[in-house]
């Protein structure tokens, strides 16, 4: 069809959103042709999607997708008006009414038309349908006019017509055939719930109502009269009740067509006539019309590779879909109605958040098949990943769609294949990110451009971010995982240097692998690990100026620059001389005394000179060091047990105290917290905690990460019924490689989710010692355990270190700044006001 | 003529230099003033500074207990408090314009360290 002289004619007729993709990508494609377009609309492409947006102010140039500048540019031919009336395949020509157009190629883009239901009445003036531009003038016209208006059809263009006339200012209803609304995406309970989402916007809904006449209204311009014999009045008719390919010229023309209509193509998207190909709504493959703009758009790109001599295939399109219907936001992936055979499906309904969920999965519940999302989209782009790309579900499927988002397995980038379709608007694959960033793009708005993944209907934006920094970060990985301007490592980089190279001290570190002096982020993480590594006395000469004050002093440093005391009580267990030895140092000291969460006792209000003397009165009665000023094992909870509840199973106490002799002073990347049950009552939390044991008739139940404060997160059960001696080989395991290969301040919660493969992967290496490390993990607990030291005890025996703990180095007077005032029987800290007031006082010791 | 009136800093004597903590901080009374002095070990020797102990983002007397630095070749100190940090060299802060330290001179005489204020 080539002449070597001449370029082939590709004539293209429809200029809508697919017929523009295609010259798009034709011209993309840099295949040497003569492109001309015949558009029966008064303007080049626009986007139809939005067209609703033109009633909150959107203007035809905003809508517009192209313009005749950038047609010209490209050297595409077009004529706008021009209504194609009829094609001569035998000379391969186009006619409009006044011209002729040859071709070579021909590329139907016809689209379709709104289907207006034969209802007598239905062609009167103000009943319109909604699909171009001028239909939305024609629709803001007659609003102008009119009270009420009617939209034909409850489908999903039937909504989006509803929006478009609520925003023209009128009251409006819904007319649908089917019982419920959006039928084909949404199962009877998503629709229910639309509707009442949709009534509560003030838009009423009528289902189950088939019109049979449009006839003359009483208070209203038009009275609509429905079979049950019941009636509407409304003053204008929106006809939306579904779409019909625009067939008649391939019909004319003879080519094949299908029952219901729709231009017959193959997968290459060719008719039955191989020089003329159809896309788009007018197409019809397999018996099926795709009103979707994504399926476009791949036979558009499927038709340009193929002219410019490449393979294109259509096979197929994901009719999955998300989007917001009058801010209610809705979702549809695959078989959402459940029809495949065998499928079985969960679902949670919300009722008063107004959110429902769906999961539908095969018989073998091992992929996901489809899925309903009403009021709470966030989970659609995880759940189509793992439709689309068939991922195997995790252990408990319905945490896919339960709320509890902290437990919801997350798909990370990582996990998605790199042929996983990120947009299916544009077809951008998760490789061709990657591609994208290998060639030079360093952010989303780069791939972006680059890629025009998120350009179409922009679902998949907050995807394509997750993938962009997923792969940015693969690459940056050193770069944007450095602790500090110091150290360009990470913390289990220099965990790694500071172990195999047999690595002391801070100073020794920076030599060899870093850059300045250091600052108040790498030194105590290097502090800690050199703690976690050797065990050593953390205040030596050396490792104290690594410290943050409250590691350096021992205490938890207050708003005023006063310290906490907290001595270690193990358990939670006390004796009464224990309780009055707290108490007589409380009252010599004037300190504040406050029951703490991890039950026990916590001392405020201890200036920095005194805290030498309050320690040496605890060390002297038998406490230690709570360690509640460090990135180390903090307390173990625990309720009283089987020794005295009616209830309990274990001892919980002794178990609880156990650990924490064992544990106590362990250095870690974040505080560490336990807890103790002594049966299934769980009266000491212990699913909120770091590692949580929970005693049962033949054990111990092993639970781990969780965690309390700001974002709490239930603990994962780990092993069950387990013996004393499995479980603390097993508390080992896990606390030791979380010493190892955590990040700085990264509790145990977030560690564990950041392990590719989560819970099952620790159990892998934990259980079934799946790295080979068990055996060095837990030689390495023992280590630390053997070099306890308790730091106070260890610090009030030097003299040189009592030297730290003063305010002045050349004055033993106090800092002056330090002033309280009593509240509730107690001292709490002045504030500037009563300082300045002179009704605080300068505290004076009773010695 | 101008007429000026001009405090001249004094040098006051404070502690041997033994008794200063290689990368970190002590603090002085002086006159009711309080005044943090920093020892840095760099490859030249050691090197010390002397800034205000008050700190004004914290309210509070501790800047002596902060972590020592630097930030962009810059030696610093880090608040205990709110880590912010401080040059030692300007006593401007880092993340905030609107607040610093004071700075003082700080010198060795026979082995005993001077602050003048």
């Amino acid at each position: 069809m080539t002449t070597s002289t001449t370029h082939p004619k590709v004539l293209v007729i429809g200029n809508g959103m697919v017929g523009h993709h295609f010259v798009e990508q034709l011209v993309a494609s840099e295949y040497p042709c003569d492109i001309t377009v015949l558009s029966g609309e008064n303007r080049l492409a626009y986007d139809r999607v939005y067209l609703s947006s033109w009633f909150t102010g959107a203007t035809a140039a905003d809508l517009a997708m192209t313009d005749e500048e950038t047609y010209t540019k490209w050297g595409v031919n077009f004529k706008l008006n021009a209504r194609v009336e009829s094609i001569d395949r035998k000379n391969k020509t186009v006619s409009t009414k006044t011209d002729t157009f040859n071709y070579d190629v021909l590329v139907m883009a016809t689209g379709s038309y709104p289907f207006v239901p034969p209802i007598p009445g239905n062609d009167q003036p103000h009943c319109l349908v909604y699909r171009t531009i001028e239909d939305l003038q024609a629709i803001e016209a007659s609003a102008a006019v009119s009270k009420t208006g009617v939209v034909v059809g409850g489908g999903l263009l039937g909504l989006e017509a509803a929006n478009a006339l609520k925003q023209a200012g009128v009251e409006t209803h819904v007319v649908e055939f089917a019982p419920q609304l959006m039928a084909v995406q949404l199962d009877g309970q998503g629709g229910d719930l639309l509707r009442t989402k949709i009534e509560d916007l003030g838009v009423t809904v009528h289902t189950q109502k088939a019109t049979q006449v449009i006839e003359a209204g009483e208070q209203s311009r038009y009275r609509m009269v429905f079979a049950d014999g019941s009636h509407l009045e409304t003053d204008m008719i929106l006809f939306s009740a579904g779409i019909r390919p625009s067939d008649a010229l391939g019909r004319s023309a003879e080519l094949a067509v299908g029952e219901r209509g729709g231009i017959v193509i193959n997968n290459q998207c060719q008719t039955s006539d191989p020089d003329i190909y159809a896309i788009g709504e007018c197409a019809l493959w397999d018996n099926r019309i795709f009103g979707l703009v994504a399926p476009g758009y791949t036979m558009a790109r499927a038709v340009a590779a193929n002219i410019a001599g490449k393979e294109g295939e259509f096979a197929g399109a994901d009719m999955s879909t998300k989007l917001k219907l009058m801010g209610v936001e809705v979702g549809s992936i695959g078989d959402a109605h459940a029809r495949t055979p065998g499928a079985l499906s969960y679902t949670y309904h919300n009722q008063p958040d107004g959110v429902y969920k769906k999961l539908v999965v095969d018989a073998a519940q091992k992929q996901v098949i489809g899925a309903v999302l009403v009021g709470d989209t966030s989970d659609y782009d995880t759940l189509l990943q793992y439709a689309l790309n068939g991922i195997e579900l995790p252990e408990h499927a319905e945490s896919l769609i339960l709320p509890s988002s902290s437990d919801k397995p997350a798909l990370g980038a990582d996990a998605l294949p790199d042929t996983a379709t990120i947009c299916s608007c544009h077809n951008v694959a998760k490789c061709d990110i990657s591609a994208a960033i290998d060639g030079g793009c360093c952010s989303v708005g780069d791939v972006k451009s680059a890629t025009k993944a998120a350009t179409g209907c922009g679902g998949c934006a907050a995807l394509l971010k997750n993938v962009v920094d997923s792969e940015l970060e693969k690459r940056g990985v050193e770069v944007s995982k450095a602790i500090c301007e110091h150290f360009n490592f990470t913390r289990q980089e220099l965990y790694h240097m500071v172990k195999v190279e047999g690595i002391r001290s801070f100073d020794a570190l920076l030599e060899k692998h870093g850059s300045g002096l250091g600052c108040d982020v790498c030194k105590p993480a290097v502090g800690s690990i050199l703690a976690s590594v050797w065990n050593d006395y953390i205040l030596t000469q050396t490792n104290l100026p690594l410290q943050d004050t409250n590691d350096t002093y021992l205490g938890n440093m207050q708003k005023d620059g006063t310290y906490s005391i907290v001595p270690r009580v193990p358990g939670g267990e006390i004796t009464p001389e224990g309780l009055i030895l707290i108490g007589e140092v409380a009252k010599k000291y004037g300190l504040y005394t406050k029951i703490t969460g991890g039950q026990r006792i916590d001392l405020f209000g201890a200036r920095v000179e005194q805290l030498p003397d309050i320690w040496q009165e605890l060390v002297d009665g038998g406490f230690e060091t709570g360690h509640a000023y460090a990135k180390a094992l903090r307390t173990v909870k625990s309720c009283v047990g089987s020794t005295w509840c009616r209830y309990g199973v274990q001892d919980s106490v002794g178990q609880a105290i156990d650990l924490e002799n064992r544990y106590k002073g362990l250095r870690a990347p974040h505080k560490i917290k336990f807890a103790v049950s002594g049966c299934t009552r769980e009266c000491a939390e212990a699913q909120g905690k770091d590692i949580g044991v929970i005693a049962t008739e033949k054990g111990w139940n092993l639970y781990v990460c969780g965690n309390g404060g700001m974002k709490p997160r239930h603990a994962d059960l780990f092993a069950t019924d387990i013996d004393d001696e499995t479980l603390v080989k097993y508390i080992d395991r896990v606390l030791m490689f979380y010493v190892k290969t955590a990040d700085r301040l990264q509790r145990t919660s977030v560690w564990m989710e950041n392990l590719e493969g989560g819970l099952d992967y620790l159990k892998s290496v934990v259980i079934d010692d799946a790295l080979g490390i068990c055996q060095e993990l837990e030689d390495q607990m023992q280590a630390v355990v053997d070099a306890y030291q308790c730091e106070w005890k260890t610090t009030l025996e030097s003299p040189e270190s009592r030297k730290r703990f003063r305010q002045f180095v050349n004055s033993k007077e106090s800092d002056s700044n330090i002033q309280f005032v009593d509240e509730r029987g107690q001292i709490r800290p002045a504030t500037e006001a009563e300082k300045i007031a002179g009704t605080s006082r300068i505290p004076v010791e009773l010695v | 003529m101008q007429a000026s009136v001009e405090i001249m800093p004094r040098w006051h004597d404070i502690c041997e230099q033994s008794d200063l903590v290689a990368n970190s901080g002590v603090c002085a009374l002086i006159d009711e003033q309080q005044v943090a002095i920093f020892a840095l070990n760099t490859a030249g020797g050691t090197n010390l500074y002397a800034v205000s102990n008050w700190d004004p983002v914290g309210k509070a007397n501790v800047m002596y207990r902060g972590i020592v630095g630097s930030v962009k070749g810059e030696a610093v100190i880090a608040s205990p408090l709110y880590k912010e940090h401080y040059s030692l060299v300007t006593g401007k802060c880092v993340e905030n314009e609107a607040v610093s330290l004071s700075v003082y001179d700080v010198r060795l005489e026979d082995g005993r360290v001077q602050v003048a204020l």
